[in-house]
């Protein structure tokens, strides 16, 4: 991967193209202006603002932004600068001349993204509206889709609409389809035809569908927008008065087949199709209350490691497609990682502690829905506990060293309170429970040892790790399971992966990741969809789609 | 069958009384229509009798006939061209194919689109137009109006029957919402931009109906050869109809330039200060006026570079301009079109698609059509031996869509800088003063024969009626 192609994923809003970010006591605006001239890669433009990810690489961050820089906002309003257009959704020539995993990998963020939005509305108190001033359509209409609330101005023009069936032969697989139904219940024959009424629907229709919540003539609409936005504010427990955290650039540098972080690195080799994320105990002390952290800032250990390893996992994903399994190992002091995890803990309702944790657990699903395979190595020297052991349990397999003859320098494993809810899965499960299926006696079990350092043999005991070889067979073991992986059919290993590690109760999200996402990138491999004469491949060259009228 | 038949509540020549259920639809449509009418048609009018043509067939001979009517009791009706026996289709994907008489399901969303888009400008246009008869400058030109209102009029109908007819509940619906969007409302606007601008003086009238209903033809050019035969038939019989509102704009402009040039002979001079003292406009003004009309007419065809334009051709909903009379194969695929681009500070052309450009082919189409009306006013000037030409402006000045939007660029195609632009723009678009100049000008002229200071007689009456014929009885 050269220079010119790599995608990065950091920015910062006086670089931005795309977005516009406006502060007002309580209420941020974010204005979408998308630059037609400013995809990311070439071959499209982005008109009637449509996106491509480097707006949502924008979108992205300036949520961070929101969450880090500004605790003072309470509600974010989403709106367009465009005359009678809020947002056309993803480019569909984009979309053309990408290649599936392309298609994948933006879809993949992008859901992510909107799904953080509802994170921070559940968890962060940050409410979202969307001011829909014009025609909101496909992947803009599922960004509204993700906000609190939806208004649309009703000037008997503007409409929403999902028309990716009827127009391009894919699914509004952006959560679209999941939450018209499971968020917004919109009565499924509705959502039917809704969804194959490439025109959508506008005004009073719309609201009494639900597929908005309110409806405003234009005259008012402004007023409309300010006065909810305002109503959902006062339901926010965000601070009032707190100032922000500014969100300095990450330091790092890229090398050819590394990524060079303060506290993470990820080295990769190509031959073996693998790449090893190493992840650091802080080295110095860490403040332990608010007035510390707030003077550390972005610098401060939690929040630099969050911000740190979604960059690398983003990075890892868009820019190495063929590195298919990351290993996971971490270096440093166990007592100086349980150190912060009783900062956490002990902070908590603080707001910048808050969106701290956020930022792990968003981080930490990033994880979960890689199409990675994740083996986790438990080696001398490693910190594996607490926040750091969720490394390990969000991987596919664990393996730890047993050192029976040197107990002084096993490693060790510690289970902590952080991993009994702090950082639930999509599934709204920890990552125990979904280790556990949840069950009485091995979650009791698994509480019992909190705090306790185990060995090899004991977290093998305990079902905490896969496999527990000694220093005889380590080497061998290791490395048997790892060829061996990288030899197996990537699309099978993917399936396999999302399968196993999403075995708990269903929710919205899960549905997107699962269903939504799967019936969306089968029908994206689908000649119907991209094929030389396939809907997407076709749409606005003037040409006819070509189907193979065979049901599947 | 072509003649109307009139013994019908709504006049037609589509057989309605044989389809009850869209004669009951249309029939609860007509006072909501009248309501609309009263509403928001010619301010104050209602009572007045006026000379107005009304089709009695759709032949070629037989379409017009002249009587003073109430507007309110115009006769607006549903008239389609005849049918064209084993008509086929004669452009894009589905070429040779038999034409269509029912929407086929898989192009109902483009096709109501294009009819609802079409259907919203021609109410709206009588709405912006609804206060020029306060201040008509003769009881020909007050008529003239009215008669380009009426046929207005009865576009939105044809639009009408066919979202009734052949759209179901959802069609009803775009009808009712056609009657209930309002010109220049902001909480209700109508769906084109240029249709929410007021018309607020007279010169604007004759340059809108000159340049912006000739962009009507060409849209009703292009939808005339629609595979959908009753779209096909109705925009035909709507384009006799647009030629006269044309023939007021351009007569009316070359009425203005007539007294114009005849003043300025009879005062020696070309100086506008003057001429704006003995009450008439000078032709700096004019040109201004037109560079306004025109740039803002040429937005009206759409983007450049459209994948609509691209779905529509293809789909075979919209042809091209005469586009039985071209010689190519009319599927146009791997065909290019060079539109204009702004590159490196200088206006370039690049070859696009030609499917994706035949907004621009429209766009050229009409510009070519246009600049022959601006020479026929030059003849005018001409012949009244005055050294003043009158230009449509470079195709790129004042442009707000596609890839020129936002562009400065000078009328004879210079690209400017913004501070360029601000400085020279008074010369080219009409000021504050101009807009308050004409405006001062606009007084109301009714009396038999007489005609406002500022505009010449035309040649001849309204089917040749002589100079002091009562247009309208004002009862």
């Amino acid at each position: 991967m050269t220079d010119i192609q790599r995608v990065d994923y950091q920015t910062e809003p006086a670089a931005y193209r795309h977005w516009r970010l406006a502060f007002e006591g309580s209420v941020a605006t974010l204005t979408a202006d998308f630059d037609e001239d400013a995809g990311l890669r070439p071959g499209y433009k982005l008109k009637l603002n449509s996106y491509d990810l480097g707006v949502d690489i924008e979108l992205h961050d300036a949520i961070n932004r929101v969450r880090f820089e500004h605790p003072e906002v309470r509600t974010v309003v989403i709106t367009s600068a465009r005359d009678k257009i809020f947002c056309s959704g993803a480019n569909i020539y984009m979309l053309g001349v990408s290649t599936h995993a392309w298609k994948v990998n933006f879809c993949k963020f992008t859901n992510e993204t909107r799904n953080g939005l509802e994170d921070a509305s559940a968890h962060s108190g940050l409410k979202f509206l969307a001011a829909v001033n014009g025609a909101c359509a496909g992947g803009g209409y599922e960004l509204a889709l993700a906000c609190d609330e939806i208004v649309l101005v009703d000037d008997r023009s503007s409409a929403v609409s999902l028309p990716e069936v009827p127009l391009l032969g894919v699914l509004p697989g952006t959560g679209g389809l999941t939450r018209l139904t499971d968020k917004r219940h919109v009565r499924h024959d509705l959502a039917d035809i809704f969804c194959t009424t490439s025109e959508g629907v506008r005004g009073q229709k719309a609201k009494d569908w639900r597929l908005v919540d309110d409806i405003a003539r234009p005259a008012q609409f402004a007023a409309r927008i300010a006065e909810r936005a305002l109503q959902l504010a006062a339901t926010s427990d965000r601070p009032g008065n707190a100032a922000g955290v500014a969100l300095a650039p990450i330091e790092r540098t890229i090398e050819p087949d590394a990524l060079n972080y303060t506290h993470v690195s990820v080295s990769i080799d190509r031959a073996g199709r693998k790449a090893s994320f190493t992840v650091r105990a802080p080295q110095a002390p860490q403040p332990t209350d608010i007035a510390g952290i707030t003077a550390a800032g972005a610098r401060w250990y939690p929040l630099a490691l969050a911000r740190e390893l979604d960059d690398a996992i983003l990075s890892m994903r868009t820019n190495e497609l063929d590195i298919g399994l990351w290993i996971v190992r971490t270096e440093g002091d166990t007592a100086a990682v349980l150190a912060i995890d009783a900062t956490l803990l002990a902070l908590r309702e603080h707001w910048l502690v808050r969106e701290t944790i956020g930022l792990l657990r968003r981080t930490l699903s990033r994880l979960d829905v890689s199409s990675r395979s994740l083996f986790a190595l438990i080696e001398p020297g490693s910190c594996f506990a607490g926040t750091f052991l969720e490394l390990a349990l969000a991987c596919d397999r664990t393996y730890q060293l047993a050192l029976p003859d040197e107990p002084e320098r096993a490693p060790t494993i510690t289970l902590g309170e952080v991993n009994d809810g702090l950082y639930p899965m999509a599934t709204g499960q920890s990552r125990l429970q979904r280790r556990f299926y949840d069950e009485n006696a091995a979650m009791t079990a698994a509480r019992e040892l909190m705090g306790t350092r185990l060995d090899a043999d004991a977290a093998f005991k305990a079902g905490l790790v896969t496999s527990n070889p000694d220093d005889i067979d380590w080497a061998d073991e290791t490395r048997i399971a790892i060829e061996e992986r990288a030899a197996m059919s990537p699309d099978a290993l993917t399936g396999l992966e999302a399968n196993l590690r999403f075995n708990g109760p269903e929710n919205l999200n899960t549905r997107i990741f699962g269903r939504l996402t799967a019936w969306q990138n089968w029908i994206f491999q689908r000649p119907n969809a991209v094929g030389d004469k396939g809907a997407l491949k076709v749409y606005g060259k003037g040409q006819k789609a070509s189907f193979d009228w065979n049901r599947v | 069958m072509s003649s109307i038949n009139y013994s019908d509540k709504i006049p037609n020549n589509v057989n309605l009384s044989e389809d009850r259920a869209l004669q009951r639809a249309l029939e609860q449509w007509q006072p909501n229509y009248l309501a609309w009418w009263n509403d928001m048609g010619p301010e104050g009018s209602q009572d007045f009798d006026v000379y107005l043509r009304t089709a009695v067939s759709v032949d070629p001979q037989g379409w017009a006939q002249f009587a003073h009517v109430k507007m309110p009791d115009y006769r607006w009706g549903i008239f389609l061209n005849q049918a064209e026996q084993d008509r086929k289709i004669h452009f894009g994907d589905h070429k040779g194919e038999a034409v269509w008489q029912d929407v086929p399901g898989e192009h109902r969303a483009n096709l109501r689109r294009i009819i609802v888009t079409q259907g919203d400008t021609e109410p709206a246009s009588v709405e912006q137009q609804r206060h020029l008869g306060l201040t008509c400058p003769s009881q020909y030109d007050l008529r003239n109006l009215f008669q380009v209102n009426v046929e207005e009029g009865r576009h939105l109908w044809a639009m009408v029957y066919l979202l009734h007819k052949y759209f179901g509940r959802d069609g009803r619906e775009e009808g009712e919402a056609l009657l209930e969007r309002r010109s220049g409302q902001q909480d209700n606007p109508r769906i084109l931009q240029a249709f929410n601008e007021p018309t607020p003086d007279w010169l604007s009238f004759f340059m809108f109906t000159y340049f912006t209903d000739r962009d009507g033809k060409f849209q009703l050019c292009a939808l005339a050869e629609s595979s959908f035969d009753p779209l096909a038939r109705t925009t035909k019989f709507m384009l006799t109809e647009e030629a006269h509102h044309m023939f007021v704009g351009e007569s009316g402009v070359s009425r203005v330039i007539q007294r114009t040039c005849a003043a300025m002979n009879q005062l020696r001079t070309d100086d506008p200060r003057t001429l704006r003292e003995a009450g008439v406009i000078d032709l700096p003004t004019l040109q201004r006026y037109l560079n306004f009309h025109f740039s803002v007419t040429i937005d009206l065809f759409g983007a450049d570079e459209s994948s609509n334009a691209a779905t529509f051709y293809g789909s075979g909903l919209k042809g091209r301009f005469e586009e039985g009379k071209r010689t190519d194969d009319h599927l146009l695929h791997g065909q290019t079109y060079r539109v204009l681009a702004v590159k490196e500070g200088k206006l370039v052309e690049r070859e696009v698609p030609m499917l994706n450009a035949l907004n621009e082919v429209l766009r050229d189409d009409y510009i070519r059509d246009s600049i022959g009306g601006v020479e026929r006013w030059n003849k005018v000037i001409e012949k009244a031996g005055i050294a003043f030409r009158l230009r449509a402006p470079h195709k790129a000045f004042h442009r707000n869509i596609g890839s020129l939007a936002g562009v400065r660029v000078s009328p004879e195609g210079q690209v400017l800088s913004q501070a360029d632009w601000n400085a020279q723009v008074d010369q080219w678009l009409p000021t504050g003063a101009d807009r308050a100049f004409v405006a001062s000008l606009m007084g109301r002229v009714v009396a038999p024969g007489q005609f406002a200071n500022w505009i010449a007689p035309p040649a001849v009456g309204v089917n040749r009626q002589p100079a002091e014929f009562e247009y309208i009885r004002f009862n």
